[in-house]
């Protein structure tokens, strides 16, 4: 019975990873192809790609920072906040994408700057 | 800045470019920065003037005004009105805190009450009664067909300082060779101060609607003698793209990565 169980857990785990690597690679198609266009200022297709990429495969960091980089395109500033942090979640130690957030934010921080009466 | 953060995107390119752990592509962006005002209800702009003091080397007022209307001419889709610059502190003279006076083309009170020259912030603050003035304003509205109003006050005044200072010195070495080496020295520097702040004015109502207040100085060396009016546009140059964003979308360019 233990045997059993075992076989089940293993099968399991290995579909599992099997369904990921899949999706991520799905998912990959996705980025790729988005930044293919997104090269040729097709920001709006762009960004339906990476919105499916990040879909199909929540844990992609590269997605998340690729849509934040065109909601910021965009001028979408909130949801560009929201997918960098996403990004960042998920690679805390991703040199490029803290890179990309830092100039966000200054750029964010200067125009909310403004004295009222 | 563009540059700062070009050298700063390529650094860290180079970093991770280096470890060649990643498929990455720089792409330049414009990230449009929404106007932080609604002006879609109006279709013209008024440059009314401004209360100006400081040096008397610049008149700031009529500076003021020519250089925001041309700007505003190529940089906004509001129609600029050209019209006479309002000589607002007569007019503040003339009305009093309460308002009570004559009509947006009355003649200048003849003994005002406030400080004929203006050096310094407190000086303003006699004249300021102006901005709240909507009956004064609505008025000036009717007369040009309700358009956005802008107005305010402008203060450039002279500003010397004396410190330790850190420059770039260039350096021959026996060889011939040229570099350059930061020193720090004594130096006193004069320049100026500008002081702005932009009120915006709906036409319709008299209301103001926004204001802004922004500052820059810029110092010389003593020996240079810049002028008075050259230092007033250098200053004006950092102030402008501010004051746009008020009122139209900027476009901000840089670049980012994407990554695959």
């Amino acid at each position: 019975m233990p045997m059993r169980l075992l076989s089940v857990v293993v099968l399991l785990t290995a579909f599992a990873g099997v369904a990921h690597a899949d999706a991520r690679a799905d998912a990959r198609a996705q980025v790729e192809f988005g930044i293919s266009v997104a090269q040729r200022g097709l920001w709006k297709e762009a960004i339906y790609r990476w919105e499916r990429a990040t879909q199909i495969d929540p844990t992609y960091a590269a997605g998340f920072n690729n849509l934040a980089v065109a909601y910021e395109h965009e001028g979408m500033l909130d949801k560009a906040a929201e997918a960098y942090e996403r990004a960042l979640k998920l690679e805390p130690d991703n040199a490029l994408v803290r890179q990309n957030f830092e100039l966000f934010k200054e750029i964010h921080d200067r125009t909310n700057q403004s004295q009222t009466p | 800045m563009t540059g700062r953060i070009s050298l700063k995107l390529l650094s860290c390119i180079l970093a991770v470019g280096v470890a060649g752990c990643a498929s990455f592509y720089e792409i330049p962006i414009e990230t449009p920065i929404a106007a932080k005002l609604d002006v879609s209800a109006f279709q013209r702009v008024f440059i009314a003037g401004f209360i100006a003091g400081g040096t008397d080397d610049v008149d700031g007022n009529l500076e003021t005004v020519r250089l925001l209307r041309s700007q505003l001419r190529m940089k906004s889709s509001l129609r600029v009105i050209d019209a006479d610059v309002l000589p607002l502190m007569d007019v503040a003279a003339g009305r009093g805190p309460e308002g009570q006076a004559a009509g947006p083309s009355a003649e200048p009170a003849q003994t005002p009450a406030e400080p004929s020259e203006i050096k310094n912030e407190k000086d303003l603050q006699p004249y300021e009664h102006i901005f709240a003035d909507a009956d004064y304003w609505k008025r000036i509205g009717e007369e040009f067909q309700n358009p956005l109003i802008v107005t305010g006050t402008v203060l450039f005044t002279p500003h010397s300082q004396s410190g330790m200072v850190q420059r770039e010195r260039e350096v021959f070495d026996r060889l011939g060779r040229r570099y350059i080496e930061p020193v720090r020295e004594y130096m006193e520097r004069k320049g100026f101060i500008l002081q702005e702040k932009f009120i915006f004015i709906d036409g319709r109502s008299g209301a103001q609607i926004y204001s802004e207040a922004l500052r820059e100085e810029r110092l010389y060396n003593q020996n240079d003698n810049t002028p008075a009016l050259s230092s007033y546009f250098e200053l004006m140059d950092e102030i402008i793209p501010r004051f746009l964003s008020t009122l139209s979308t900027q476009r901000v360019r840089g670049s980012r990565v994407l990554i695959k």
